[in-house]
């Protein structure tokens, strides 16, 4: 059966850590890393599979640091 | 740093659904952390990228937080003195009138200082946008208060809430220029959410698709968080806005193809 | 070609305007200078030509359309009078800042405050040491006819783009509203689109893909870079300074005394001159056309072979200050002014010569 997945690539240098992809996303796929970028902000990390692509955390990222990926895939 | 959850299987051109639109520059935003002006630099480049005008778009920017917005709009602009942007974008559109013109101004540069720039230049029915971020506060210099301010909201020179009595009303400036003959198209809408998001970019659009009109101004306002200005985290300030900004500036269109829009 | 006509000087200014091939007048209305939109539309260049003409609602307004319009490299200009200026010194500062090109008419009226509709020169220190914040300069031209009103039209344009800088035409409300005859050149097209874009590969007009974006501006908030450009400021200045001063002399080779006096001043002073050559009294003219740039070498030479120089100005003595810095203490340097709108008389500039300087 073929199912929707997504990925996410951060910009993590970019990434000021204000978690508003936080609060977008439907499936809390996203959250702050523990580790900080140069600036000293946490940044966005993908924690989890749950992710489809939507690209709700791209819209509403202020720095635009999201880049979303998606694709039909079959599950295994 | 490794990715737990990475999948470089769909990290590839024919999988990518959104990415920054490279008619933003490739360079750090001056912006807090989480503060709207981003999204909207972004929607707005999307709108001139979708519309294939971005070389034939010309911009004003003003004093305030966006000062620098030129700097990562990677079209031709130019930074107004405070509040003056939309007697520049007068000339630049009657001087070119086959090119887009926006300006991209701030609620103290728009609605403070440029009052009169602003009221004439709707008034007169200039056919550019008028891109108007609300946040309700002065947020470059250091987060004083601004005509939009709400009554009781504490600033830097409202250190103990926006006394009306004292420091007069919130402006809506909005609902103002929505009476004038001048304005064609007025709307309010903000960033906080992906549907907000998408609300915006389709107001911009439609924004830009009416210059091509010739009718009168189109005037988008984003009603904005200052999350350094009014002290809260990102995701708190965004909160906050949708519980007390939005009451007093209410989201949706306020002037449609000439007419006022009727709320029931 | 060209042609004579009979017109005031405001006219003239618009006029000569139209001619030259300008795309943007913007404007508001303001005692002694309000015939040059006035005419602008009687005439309706928008119509012919495709000059806009645009009545804004303020001078703030006024000068920000200018940088508007110049930011994109088109040739636009403004006029107003005295209180209009004061507030229009916001805009001719960043005009400056970002280097824009523009052209400024002021048909100067007494001040201070709302001060009087007549005729003044007391904005000198205004247009030429930089009105406005910051260090800048304007070219700054000041006609003594109205001939030299529409001259100086094409001239600015001219300057104001060779040097990407804002450039005033420096003149009062007598020569604004007087009439005489006046030789206008034949009309020149507007620069088209095209040509603008070559013309100004700085402006704001547009981004084609085969080039960066261009940035309009006169903020740098990097100390580092915001002293540079004022270098590169003063460097232009500099360059201006050695290249288009302009000036006029008459009966100087043989003259013991010098009137020096700019715009209206200087016709008053040529009468002076006759009725003192008349009593034997050796006296010649000296005429700064650009006041900035200030003939200070030329004005330096003169005053080794002279005995003194009366300074004549419709002000409270302005202008004595760069005659002073030019040619130093060797020999008595005093001002003859009039305020107020009032015009001196040949009579009262002559009495002064004898008195302050002949008698001194």
């Amino acid at each position: 059966m073929a199912k929707i997945k997504g990925d996410i690539v951060v910009n993590i240098e970019r990434c000021k850590g204000c978690e508003v992809c936080i609060a977008a996303c439907p499936f809390t796929c996203i959250a702050m890393s523990e580790e900080v970028n140069s600036k000293g902000y946490h940044f966005a990390i993908k924690v989890n599979d749950e992710c489809t692509g939507c690209s709700n955390c791209a819209l509403v990222c202020p720095d635009g640091v999201i880049t979303v990926y998606r694709a039909k895939v079959t599950a295994e | 740093m490794e990715e737990k959850f990475a999948h470089p299987e769909l990290r590839k051109p024919e999988h990518l659904v959104y990415k920054t639109t490279d008619l933003m520059v490739d360079c750090p935003l001056s912006y807090c952390p989480g503060c709207g002006h981003g999204v909207v630099h972004r929607m707005l480049m999307e709108v001139l990228e979708e519309k294939e005008i971005a070389s034939k778009t010309i911009g004003v920017n003003p004093v305030g937080c966006s000062v620098l917005a030129y700097d990562f709009m990677n079209i031709d602009m130019l930074g107004a003195a405070h509040g003056r942007a939309p007697a520049v974008a007068t000339a630049i559109k009657r001087l070119w009138p086959d090119h887009y013109v926006f300006t991209y101004q701030g609620d103290g540069d728009l609605a403070a200082i440029g009052t009169a720039e602003t009221i004439h230049a709707c008034n007169r029915g200039e056919n550019f946008t008028i891109i108007f971020i609300n946040n309700g506060i002065y947020g470059m210099t250091g987060g004083q208060m601004a005509p939009t301010t709400l009554p009781g909201m504490r600033t830097s020179t409202s250190p103990y809430g926006r006394d009306i009595e004292i420091m007069g009303h919130p402006l809506k400036i909005t609902e103002l220029i929505a009476q004038l003959p001048g304005t064609y198209y007025v709307t309010r809408q903000s960033v906080q959410t992906p549907s907000a998001v998408r609300k915006t970019k389709k107001a911009l659009r439609k924004a830009f698709d009416l210059q091509d009109q010739k009718k009168g101004i189109s005037f988008v306002e984003v009603v904005s968080n200052c999350n350094s200005g009014w002290k809260m985290t990102p995701v708190q300030s965004n909160i906050w806005m949708e519980e007390n900004m939005f009451p007093v500036y209410p989201l949706g269109d306020i002037k449609v193809d000439g007419e006022l829009v009727t709320r029931s | 070609m060209g042609e004579l006509r009979l017109m005031k000087g405001n006219e003239a200014v618009a006029e000569a305007a139209i001619r030259a091939g300008c795309d943007g007048y913007f404007g508001y209305p303001i005692t002694p200078q309000s015939e040059v939109m006035e005419y602008l539309m009687v005439e309706r260049p928008y119509e012919t030509s495709g000059m806009v003409v645009l009545q804004a609602e303020s001078e703030v307004a006024a000068i920000n359309m200018l940088y508007g319009g110049a930011g994109t490299g088109k040739m636009v200009m403004t006029s107003s009078s005295s209180p209009g200026v004061s507030l229009m010194q916001e805009g001719i500062s960043y005009l400056a800042g970002a280097e824009l090109p523009a052209l400024i008419v002021n048909i100067v009226r007494g001040g201070p405050g709302l001060g009087t509709i007549q005729p003044s020169q007391a904005d000198y220190f205004q247009a030429v040491k930089g009105g406005g914040h910051g260090d800048y300069h304007m070219i700054v031209y000041a006609p003594a006819s109205v001939q030299e009103m529409a001259d100086f039209v094409q001239i600015g344009f001219d300057v104001a783009f060779k040097y990407r800088t804002p450039v005033m035409i420096l003149s009062d409300g007598a020569i604004g509203q007087m009439m005489e005859k006046v030789y206008l050149a034949d009309p020149v097209a507007r620069l088209t689109d095209e040509e603008v874009v070559a013309r100004c590969p700085w402006a704001s007009n547009g981004r084609p893909m085969s080039r960066g974006h261009n940035i309009i501006t006169s903020l740098d908030l990097d100390p580092a870079g915001q002293e540079r450009l004022n270098l590169v400021l003063q460097e232009k200045y500099r360059e201006i300074e050695e290249t288009e001063v302009r000036f006029e002399m008459i009966d100087c080779e043989d003259a013991e005394y010098i009137f020096v006096a700019f715009g209206l001043s200087a016709r008053i002073c040529q009468k002076a001159m006759q009725l003192a050559r008349n009593k034997g009294i050796k006296v010649g003219l000296f005429r700064p056309i650009t006041v900035f740039p200030f003939p200070k070498n030329e004005i330096r030479e003169l005053g080794l072979k002279v005995k003194g120089m009366l300074v004549v100005e419709m002000n409270a003595g302005q202008m004595i200050e760069d005659v002073q810095l030019s040619v130093g203490c060797n020999i008595p340097i005093k001002h003859y002014g009039r305020f107020g709108g009032i015009i001196p008389t040949p009579d009262e500039v002559l009495k002064a010569l004898e008195e302050k300087i002949i008698g001194g």
